[in-house]
């Protein structure tokens, strides 16, 4: 299989889960194993483009596929050190601890890919019509679309903020219905 | 120099986010350690009772099993060490609790361990077990102290004559479950032995500590343990100190000779780690018709294990919260056959101050008075337990100044008066109060001859964003660009230091930095601002000063206000907003405050709705043990929040200003979005979590008594 661009060839236990390649054969431990039961994300990361949980994946049925994990993704982005989605966790503090980020990002990426080709989720108006792109996300279709993905120390508002601004979402982001400052902080 | 403060209160990025997001941080689990070995811990069936026979064979016949360890061939731990009994893995047959680890198997694959664990067979003798926790349980007892170290029964004046006396009273029982910590990185270890020196790659709040517990319990110098914890997938309480997979590394790696790994599944989380004891809580308010309080008696219900007197300070806040001339405050515990509970963020206070509040809340109503000067009313001039000055309390200001931002005033008190569509919406607030703690700490600061300036300390950062304070600190009380600074924590080696808990941290740590950095400067001038060959070293502590400060009631406060929704049909409830307002001292970076606060906020709503241990009686374990039957808060829980903080100064505090801001935010959540669910319903519900079951049948018990006020807009709800 290729990962990060690079191809690999290696003999592993049939057991053995594409997370605990990258991170226990590989050393690629920017994947994190916060479940190992495809509950919490974590372990997300892109296969052949798309997100997925390595952890529920067995490594030999990733044979000849393309993997994409953490320590590659600012390479999809071109010629930037990092991906703006990475960029935009932290402008926005979308993490505290860090362990869940690895996973939240590649899911982003993944999400807004989807978005990208129109797919609906559970909250889209017009299932049958989709989403024109994903700067038609807001922040409630975030929400939905990122809660594969969990994070202990709740960083969740960061983490839409940073999603829909990577999506270039435009217009009212948030459809609460309080009247609640963006910023926070001190008066 | 005028570049003094130019970094404290700046909204600086993370100085470790690079490292995060990128995949590039290590922790505990990820160190590269040379012909590891894999630990994998087999578990008791039983919840009390004896372990008779460990047959290891069927494991030890399988590829890649090196060693099965029981109790009677672990190695001995030293039996005096102060520590729990929970601590002392392998060195007993005796069975204290379900999930109790009883052997582990050494394996040099992940695979072959797990596979040898369960290929490993045990026999009991099985004792009758009693789980769960009961207000009549006859082997409850007052607890000696809790764990703020205050007494479990304190009274003050007469607190029967008062209730007898009070004119308007509230007398209601609120429960809490067992929460389970659950922080995303599950706890791990790699433990390594050269000779007698132990080197251990751990999850760990707090290296130094967790060093002289496992140098006790090993029998070796504290100097001949290194305890790593460089990044930390988030702690709340539960990696205050090691638990027992930190000790099964430990052994395993001496008994094989060679490194060894854990890393606990999510399953075994549930089982192995500590979680906040559930708690049943009888709060009874007496007042003048005027809201003055004129007694308030809370006595909170906790477990314990059998062999662990453990009891969360679930009364203190009460104690000092509000003005009331007689109280009594207690903490019961029973003894069951259960893992000891422990720490679990703002230990007692997040379930104490949920039951005082909702019951704050009950008096309002009862008074018809607004519940936000009701506490106002109540405002005490000093701390009417220890009869101390405050050094700061900014409860009222944080109360007001909410109001405001909530838009309180334009609130219908009554309740089931505001309906949009099938949606029952309501509104709630109830204060927020953590302790104070600075503990001593030292600190290094160096100067190098290039230039640059290292400042060392054991701290730990689990997320908090110590790692990016202590930065700014540290960069201000040198007087020089971030650019010249590094920063080292996480180690043990790096000097005695409290631990990462009791959100004494920033005040505790950031003190013994500011002042290692401002004996350097002074150091440094003495050689006319030139750093020496070989720069120049000062080792700070605070010992002395923290004994110094002048003798206070340190507190931070905070109100917590809530918007929820409950669908009239399906009983679902949505938090349409929250807002947190809180006096905490001084902000040192106001990026990640905003962060701890908007966390805790979601945590402290994660447990309004969610969360509950299910405990099985007959097995004597949790059933609910995985993400799918636990649930936290995910995005879609979680609406935007709304954070702020005064400006408060507490000059008295520390010369950083700071306290601790990491607990605050939880502690009063639950209450003020269980009393917004009463808002919008009309009916209370006093057992937490408010999940869908208990939303209907309040809500048909709402629609029995006709609390929604009809033709409020929209069709009878069609509960039934």
């Amino acid at each position: 299989m290729r990962i990060n661009g690079t191809p690999h060839s290696m003999t592993i236990d049939n057991r053995t889960t594409l997370l605990d390649v990258l991170r226990e054969r590989l050393g690629l431990t920017g994947s994190k194993k916060g479940c190992d039961h495809g509950q919490c994300g974590a372990c997300t990361v892109l296969l052949d483009g798309e997100r997925v949980n390595s952890c529920l994946m067995f490594a030999v049925t990733a044979e000849d596929r393309e993997i994409v994990s953490i320590e590659g993704v600012a390479d999809l982005a071109d010629g930037e050190a990092l991906h703006p989605v990475q960029r935009a966790f932290l402008d926005h503090d979308g993490l505290q601890c860090g362990y869940c980020t690895p996973g939240q990002i590649c899911s982003a990426i993944g999400a807004l890919g989807e978005a990208g080709r129109g797919w609906p989720s559970h909250v889209t108006e017009d299932i049958a019509a989709g989403v024109a792109d994903a700067s038609a996300l807001d922040a409630r279709e975030v929400r939905e679309r990122m809660s594969g993905n969990l994070c202990r120390c709740g960083a969740y508002n960061g983490i839409v903020e940073a999603v829909l601004e990577a999506a270039g979402a435009q217009g009212p982001q948030d459809t609460a219905t309080a009247a609640t400052s963006a910023a926070g902080g001190a008066r | 120099m005028t570049t003094v403060e130019r970094c404290v209160g700046a909204p600086m990025t993370r100085v470790d986010g690079l490292d995060k997001v990128t995949g590039a941080a290590r922790y505990a689990y990820e160190f590269p350690t040379r012909d590891v070995s894999y630990v994998w811990p087999v578990q008791a069936t039983i919840a009390r009772g004896r372990v008779t026979e460990v047959d290891p064979a069927p494991a030890l016949a399988l590829p890649g099993v090196v060693t099965v360890l029981d109790h009677t061939n672990a190695p001995r731990l030293n039996a005096e060490a102060p520590a729990g009994a929970d601590l002392f893995v392998l060195q007993s047959p005796r069975v204290a609790y379900h999930g109790q680890m009883v052997a582990a198997v050494v394996a040099t694959s992940l695979e072959a361990a797990r596979e040898g664990a369960a290929a490993v067979r045990v026999s009991y003798e099985r004792e009758p077990h009693d789980v769960v926790l009961r207000a009549d349980d006859e082997r409850l007892e007052i607890a000696e102290t809790v764990t703020d170290g205050s007494p479990g029964l304190v009274e003050r004046g007469d607190a029967d004559a008062a209730w007898a006396a009070a004119p308007v009273r509230v007398d209601r029982t609120y429960t809490t479950p067992v929460e389970h910590v659950s922080p995303m990185e599950p706890h791990a270890t790699i433990a390594v032995w050269d000779e007698e020196r132990l080197t251990l790659f751990n999850s760990d709040q707090g290296p130094y500590m967790s060093a002289q517990l496992m140098s006790a319990l090993f029998g070796i110098e504290l100097s001949a343990v290194e305890i790593v914890a460089e990044y930390i997938g988030g702690g709340f309480g539960s990696k205050g100190i090691p638990r027992s997979p930190t000790v099964l590394a430990a052994l395993a790696a001496r008994a094989v000779g060679r490194p060894v790994k854990i890393a606990l599944t999510r399953q075994q989380m549930f089982q192995l780690i500590p979680y906040r004891s559930p708690t049943i809580q009888r709060v009874r308010l007496g007042a003048e018709r005027d809201g003055r309080l004129t007694v308030i008696q809370h006595e909170s219900v906790q477990q314990r294990s059998a062999l662990v007197p453990f009891a969360d300070q679930t009364v203190s806040s009460t104690r000092m919260m509000y003005a009331a001339p007689n109280a009594r405050t207690t903490v019961k515990v029973a003894p069951l056959d259960v893992m000891t509970p422990a720490w679990f963020r703002a230990p007692g206070h997040t379930p104490g101050m949920y039951a005082l509040e909702s019951a704050v809340d009950e008096l309002a109503e009862a008074l018809g008075m607004d519940p936000i000067e009701l506490r106002i009313r109540n405002e005490p001039e000093t701390d009417p337990d220890s009869g101390k000055p405050f050094s700061s309390r900014g409860l009222v200001e944080c109360l007001r100044t909410g109001a405001a931002r909530f838009g309180w005033a334009d609130r219908d008190p009554a309740p089931g008066s505001r309906r949009e569509g099938p949606w029952l919406i309501g509104t709630g607030v109830a204060a927020s109060h953590h302790p104070d703690y600075t503990f001593p700490s030292s600190a290094v600061a160096r100067a190098e001859a290039d230039g640059t300036y290292r400042v060392r300390i054991g701290a730990a950062d689990l997320g908090t964003g110590a790692r990016t304070a202590l930065t700014q600190v540290a960069a201000d009380a040198l007087g020089i660009p971030l650019p010249r600074l590094r920063l080292e924590i996480g180690r043990a080696s790096l000097g005695a230091a409290p631990f990462a808990g009791g959100s004494l941290g920033t005040a505790s740590w950031g003190w013994a930095v500011h002042k290692a950095c401002r004996a350097l400067r002074e150091e440094l001038d003495t050689y006319g601002g030139v750093v020496p060959d070989g720069g120049l070293e000062v080792r700070a502590s605070t010992t002395e000063d923290v004994e110094r400060r002048a003798d206070l009631s340190r507190h931070t406060f905070g109100a917590q206000f809530a918007q929820v929704r409950v669908d009239g049909d399906t009983g679902e409830v949505r938090v349409d907003r929250m807002l947190g307002v809180f006096a905490a001292g001084r902000i040192v970076n106001p990026h990640t405050a905003r962060s701890q606060f908007l966390g805790a906020m979601t945590m402290g709503l994660s447990m309004a709705l969610l969360e509950v241990g299910e405990v099985d009686p007959v097995f004597g374990d949790f059933a609910n043990h995985d993400f799918a039957g636990y649930h936290i808060a995910a995005h879609a829980d979680v609406p935007k929040l709304d954070v702020m903080w005064l400006e408060e100064t507490d000059n008295t505090s520390n010369p950083v200003g700071a306290k601790g801001i990491g607990e605050l935010g939880i502690v009063g959540a639950a209450a003020a979005i269980a009393n917004a669910f009463h808002h919008a319903t009309g009916e209370r519900v006093r057992d937490l979590p408010i999940r869908v079951e208990r939303s209907r049948e309040a809500l048909r018990a709402a629609r029995a008594a006709g609390k929604h006020r009809p033709g409020a807009g929209g069709p009878e709800p069609r509960v039934g």
